[in-house]
């Protein structure tokens, strides 16, 4: 396998709705990549689009549908998706591309629309469930969530404050990024514990917001990227893995599958003890206790310990493992997909010391990017090194 | 080349916020579509009988010989052994919560004054954590607590109709039941 760097990253403003399509959103920020990487359309080998469920947007072949503006046009091009896990899955496969040598340079882009859906994207949700069991109980998403939550809760006896400081850090941290949604230099503690009950024990303010956005990241050859930068910043590792779909047949207060995932990116980046080794991460984070978990299933620290290291000020963007300095889902906004934007874009960023007013103050060299999604059993795993 | 730079990346944020009062007051060009489609699934020989138990007012699993499961929502095939499931057995309806939600948000993400209680109820019988999700009702919701013991509460015979809505939810046991 070949080496594969990251030359260019782009993405757009996240914003509940925007005007432009799906197509105008993924050539905005392939032109920031482009931009940035200094190459064009016709130094593109390939190209992989990521896009969440098709009912979002309303429109079935949404790989099709995107395509003209991904730069893709006359190009060998495949969509990838595997629910919010798609946000890294899709640099994955942009990894396969260029590590099997059959591309030189790929362009990966992530797309969502999720405000063309009424009344609401939720709405949309509901046909992910298993029509049998799970529909004729009219459920909704969030339940599932809280169900996760209670259960994480219950298990390691975990105050909700504990948990509510996830969504304070990242709406914080969101505050230096350009294309956030929700930044909120002085939200506290007490005002994510007092916001509207959604669906016990989530609160309003645990739930990062539904989004439009696009995201992009070129990716090339360790060999060839000498040509567009000085020290290339590589993918070291990628892991990904799924559990069953029988999630009433699971505990949920861990995700193995991210473990999972976890141990072999870890394996191919030759990382022995991730917690010594790794300087920082963009775990996922669609709801705050989700970032606690992830910690976890990244194997950065004991189960049960993450809230722990939180309250002691460890993920702090200037703490011994920063967490989510990008702001997260919950301060930049969560378009499914495009949250690549934050989760392996902002690993690029950071790493090439190009992160503003967001850079980790103690010179990192090694990151790691994770997503999750399907029915609660999709672990995407990227490690990125300087 | 890329330089070190301190200046902040992304340097720019492309893109035009509208609000949903600039879509419904038509202050921006748009267009609508609501999709008229439906769908009528055959259930499978697993889910088929499930249900048609349910009908009975009863509850069976599969049992998988091999890692000596016994399973339930049932299967036809058992996915880590990766082979067929065995046989079909009976078990109780009640069990233990695993977890659960109090809901003030309905199926659209719709606000409902009076909580929806939901969770995962582990059955008696079957393998530890091997149940499924339902309402719980006829407790307050400062009752419910995961490890608490409940049992199903069926719709009268004449009213079931193969569906996992003939449980009507689950009730706390008490006494120990039967
Ligand atoms: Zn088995």
């Amino acid at each position: 396998m070949r080496k594969v760097a990251v030359i260019g990253a782009g993405m757009t403003l996240f914003r509940r709705i925007l005007q432009e399509t799906g197509k105008e959103l993924s050539f905005l920020a392939t032109k920031m990549a482009m931009e940035d990487a200094g190459i064009e359309k016709k130094d593109l080998d390939m190209v992989i689009m990521g896009s969440a469920p098709d009912a979002f947007d309303g429109i079935h072949l949404k790989g099709e549908n995107l395509l003209d503006g991904a730069a893709a046009a006359n190009k060998p091009y495949v969509r990838v998706f595997n629910g919010g896990g798609t946000g890294v899955f899709a640099p994955i496969a942009g990894w396969w591309h260029v590590a099997s040598g059959v591309a030189d340079v790929a362009l990966v882009v992530c797309e969502e629309k999720m405000g063309s859906c009424f009344p609401h994207p939720q709405t949309a949700f509901r046909h992910i469930w298993d029509p049998f069991l799970d529909r004729p109980l009219n459920t909704n998403l969030v339940w599932l969530f809280a169900m996760e939550m209670n259960r994480y809760m219950t298990v390691h006896n975990i105050k909700k404050e504990d948990i509510a400081r996830v969504a304070v850090k990242n709406k914080r941290n969101a505050v230096g990024h350009p294309c956030a949604q929700l930044p909120d230099e002085n939200i506290t503690i007490d005002d994510v514990l007092n916001s509207e009950v959604v669906a016990w024990p989530v609160q309003r303010l645990d739930i990062s917001p539904p989004s439009d956005g696009a995201s992009a990241l070129i990716l090339c050859s360790e060999e060839k990227a000498k040509k567009y930068v000085e020290d290339p910043i590589t993918i070291a590792g990628v892991g990904w893995n799924i559990d069953s779909t029988m999630w009433t047949n699971r505990d949920l207060y861990f995700p193995r599958y991210v473990a999972n995932a976890a141990k072999m990116a870890y394996k191919m980046a030759g990382i022995d003890n991730p917690r010594k080794e790794i300087d920082f991460a963009e775990p996922y984070d669609p709801f705050d206790y989700k970032e606690l978990q992830h910690m976890e299933g990244l194997l950065l620290c004991d189960k049960g310990e993450a809230p722990i290291l939180t309250r002691e000020g460890v993920t702090q963007r200037d703490g011994n493992l920063p967490i989510c300095p990008s702001g997260g889902l919950l301060g930049v906004g969560n378009p499914i997909a495009a949250t690549m934007g934050q989760k392996v874009c902002e690993l690029y960023w950071q790493l090439a010391g190009k992160a503003g007013k967001r850079q980790i103050p103690t010179d990192p060299q090694i990151g790691v990017g994770q997503a999750w999604g399907d029915i609660m059993q999709m672990g995407t795993v990227i490690v990125m090194k300087r | 080349m890329m330089s070190m730079k301190k200046e902040g990346y992304p340097k720019y944020a492309p893109g035009t916020h509208v609000s949903r009062k600039d879509i419904r007051n038509k202050n921006k060009t748009y267009t609508w579509w609501e999709p008229e489609v439906q769908y009528s699934w055959a259930m499978g020989p697993a889910i088929s009988r499930f249900l048609q138990e349910l009908k009975n007012g009863k509850i069976i699993a599969r049992c998988c010989n091999k890692c000596d499961r016994v399973i339930v929502p049932p299967r036809m095939f058992c996915e880590y052994c990766y082979k067929p499931t065995d046989k079909w057995l009976y078990i109780k309806d009640t069990g233990t919560v695993e977890t659960f939600s109090i809901a003030y948000l309905d199926g659209d993400a719709r606000r409902i004054k009076d909580p929806i209680l939901i969770g995962v109820i582990s059955i008696d019988g079957a393998s530890p954590q091997h149940g499924f999700m339902h309402y719980f009702g006829e407790m307050k919701p400062e009752e419910l607590h995961i490890g608490m013991k409940v049992k199903a509460v069926w719709k009268p015979e004449k009213e079931r109709t193969g569906a996992i809505t003939d449980i009507k939810y689950f009730k706390p046991l008490k006494g120990g039941g039967k």
